[in-house]
This record gives structure tokens, sequence and C-alpha cells, in this order.
């Protein structure tokens, strides 16, 4: 497993829910301070060791699953993670402006020949799940603040990261798109693991990637 | 595979690949050229149209989705009141350039209309930031978005 260590100067967050997914676009956003791994480069066959959570975080800060998880009001997209393009913004329900919402042109599947993303209720994370810029302790203590994160017990979560179906899109990304670096079988096991190992933050300061 | 939907208020039934997008649909197969082809990658806004009252890139619409809806296209775009104010203000402020782009932009117009009929400059150019104009007739699209909603509201009065 590749952790890296870094201090993060802040945390961003405000109120309410949990998504995981990636759509198409641009750079620059203000809350993302993050360095851009290369993703396909990433090691998926060593073991896991050490605190329960890395595993988790790792896919967390996938460009899969923070693409549309910024602390910002526009969307990333792509392994790079580029700024949306054509100016999206996350508009007042997380889900585009008027004109301009999500599904103007994500469907609730990937479309190979315009290549562009979809999955069921593809829409951004609400601001309280803005991820980018947290260190492994703030991400952990966001998951788990009941008031950031859309009233989700741990149960919840484990759930969601399960079940969701724009979650599960994370591992079938489409054409020209990477995976998180470890199945979703393996997440969902990572997570549970962690949940019963008594779901603890890791001390501040570390970024596992 | 057969897809009944309803385009301008008139029913209509195709018989094309589920993944056709619907701009090939309007264009070719009901000839309905007024949508514009500009990308094919839901990048560049020409294709706007509604369906069921939402703005969408038809290039990224695949005609499947649209089985049962009801599309309206620039053709159709008077036929309501914010439409019309639309079209009356591009007219009035003589928005259009080239034109190829302005179909689409008239149709995001309406669409942020529908939903806020006193929007301001941030949310005007953050609605309509999708919908490129290469001609570069940004400021009088933004004003005439002004103009058609002040009407509106006018004459909601
Ligand atoms: S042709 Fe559809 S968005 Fe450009
Ligand atoms: S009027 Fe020519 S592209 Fe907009």
């Amino acid at each position: 497993m590749k952790t890296v260590f870094r201090v993060v100067s802040a945390s961003l967050v405000l109120g309410g829910g949990f998504t995981v997914l990636s759509c198409v676009a641009e750079s620059g956003d203000p809350g993302d301070d993050a360095p851009s791994p290369n993703w396909t480069s990433v090691d998926r066959d060593t073991p896991q060791v050490g605190d329960p959570f890395a595993t988790v975080a790792r896919v967390l800060r996938h460009p899969r699953c923070l693409n549309c998880h910024p602390s910002g009001d526009v969307p990333k997209v792509g392994d790079d993670r580029r700024l949306h393009a054509m100016g999206v913004r996350r508009g007042d329900h997380n889900f585009g402006m008027p004109a301009m919402h999500c599904n103007a042109c994500h469907r609730s599947a990937n479309q190979e020949a315009a290549q562009v993303p979809g999955a069921p209720h593809w829409q951004l994370a609400p601001r309280s799940m803005g991820w980018e810029g947290l260190d492994d302790h703030d991400l952990a203590e966001t998951l788990k603040d009941r008031s950031k994160n859309g009233d989700r017990s741990l149960e919840d979560l484990l759930h969601h990261v399960s079940e969701d179906p724009l979650v599960l899109w994370g591992w079938d990304p489409g054409v020209g798109r990477s995976p998180p670096p470890i199945s979703h079988a393996q997440f969902v096991k990572a997570f549970r693991h962690w949940i019963d190992s008594g779901a603890a933050s890791p001390a501040p300061g570390t970024t596992s990637y | 595979m057969k897809i009944d939907f309803t385009v301008n208020g008139k029913p209509h039934t195709v018989d094309v690949a589920p993944d056709t997008p619907l701009l090939w649909v309007l264009r070719e197969h009901l000839e309905l050229t007024g949508t514009k082809f500009g990308c094919g990658r839901a990048l560049c806004g020409a294709c706007t149209v509604h369906v069921d009252g939402q703005a969408v890139r038809s290039c990224a619409y695949p005609i499947e989705y649209a089985q049962a809806s009801q599309v309206q296209t620039i053709e159709g775009l008077e036929s309501d009141r914010i439409g019309e104010a639309v079209v009356n203000a591009w007219i009035d402020l003589d928005v259009v350039q080239c034109g190829w782009c302005q179909p689409g932009q008239c149709m995001s117009a309406a669409a942020l209309l529908k939903a806020n009929q006193s929007p301001d400059r941030e949310a005007v150019d953050a609605s309509m930031s999708g919908n490129l104009c290469r001609c570069g007739t940004y400021s009088r699209i933004r004003q005439a978005v002004d103009l058609a909603a002040k009407n509106l509201r006018e004459g909601a009065e």
C-alpha cells in the first residue's frame, strides 16, 4: 500500500450527505490542493496493513469518488481531476444550475458514443461531504459526523458504499476512466473492517493514496 | 426499438437502435433541422432541447430514454409564454450572428426562465455557460435573457 504523509492546512466542511461518482471536464477549484498521483500505476496487489481506515481513504480519495465530492462548487472530471467543462456549478440542490442540471448530459448509464459517463441519480455530493484537502483524520471524522453525512449511521454508510448504484459505477466507469485501486468487494471488506475495529479516526497529518 | 413520444405536442413513433441520439432522430427521421449538431459530445449546447420540461443535450440523449416523453424543440418553443418571450427578445435585440448556436441558446434561456424569472447576472452566466457561441454574441444573449425576464415579469403583473 502506498501511503503519502503530508500536513493538510485546512479542512472545509458544511452540512449533509454522501455520494460517490465522477463526471466529465477542466482544472483549478479553490478546494483542490491535493497532488495528482498516477492512478493507473497504483499497486493493487499489496495486502492491507496498518491503519484500517487507510484502505478506505485510498478509495475515497480516488478521482472516481473525489471528483464529485469537491469542497468547492465545481465538479472535477478525469483521472487528472480537471474542472468540469462548460462552467458546470453545484447549484442549490447539488444537481447543477437550471438549463445545466447534471442530467442535461448524464443518463443512468455510460454513453460510449458521446463518452459521457452515467449512473442513476448522478449528482454532486453535498458541500458538507466535500473531501478535497482533508487528511485521513478529517476524512474519517467527516464520514462519521451525522450532521454532515446525511444523518447516516456507520451501518447506513456501509450499506451506501455496498449498494448505491452511483458508488458501484466507480468500478464500471467507462472508457478512459480508471477504477479505484482495489476491487469493490475489497473496498466493502475494508469498510466493514474499519467499522468492526471501532471506526477510529487516524492521527492527524496522514493522507493515504 | 419502437419509441413513442411527442415532439412539440405531436405524437411520433420511430423504430431505431436504442442508442440513437435524440438529435439524430429529430434531424434525420423527423426532419426537424432547427436543432443543430455542434460537437456530439455534450460539450457545446448547440443541440439543446427540452425533454419533459428539462433542458438536455440531444446529442447525448439516447432515444431509448425518450420513450413516452414530451420533447420540445426550437420549432415549438413559441408555443408557451416563456418561449415566446425568449424568441421575441432575441429578435428585438438582434442577437443572432451566424445563428448556429442560437436554437440551443434559446432553449437554455427558456429552461432558465422557467426556473427563475428574475435571474441575476451570476445566475444567467452559470445557467448559460454550457452554450458556446463561436461568434461571440454572449453580451447580446445576456441582454436578451434580461429583456425576456423583464417582459415576463411585467406581463405577469
Ligand atoms: S452537439 Fe450536443 S452539446 Fe454539442
Ligand atoms: S451566432 Fe454564430 S455560433 Fe453563435
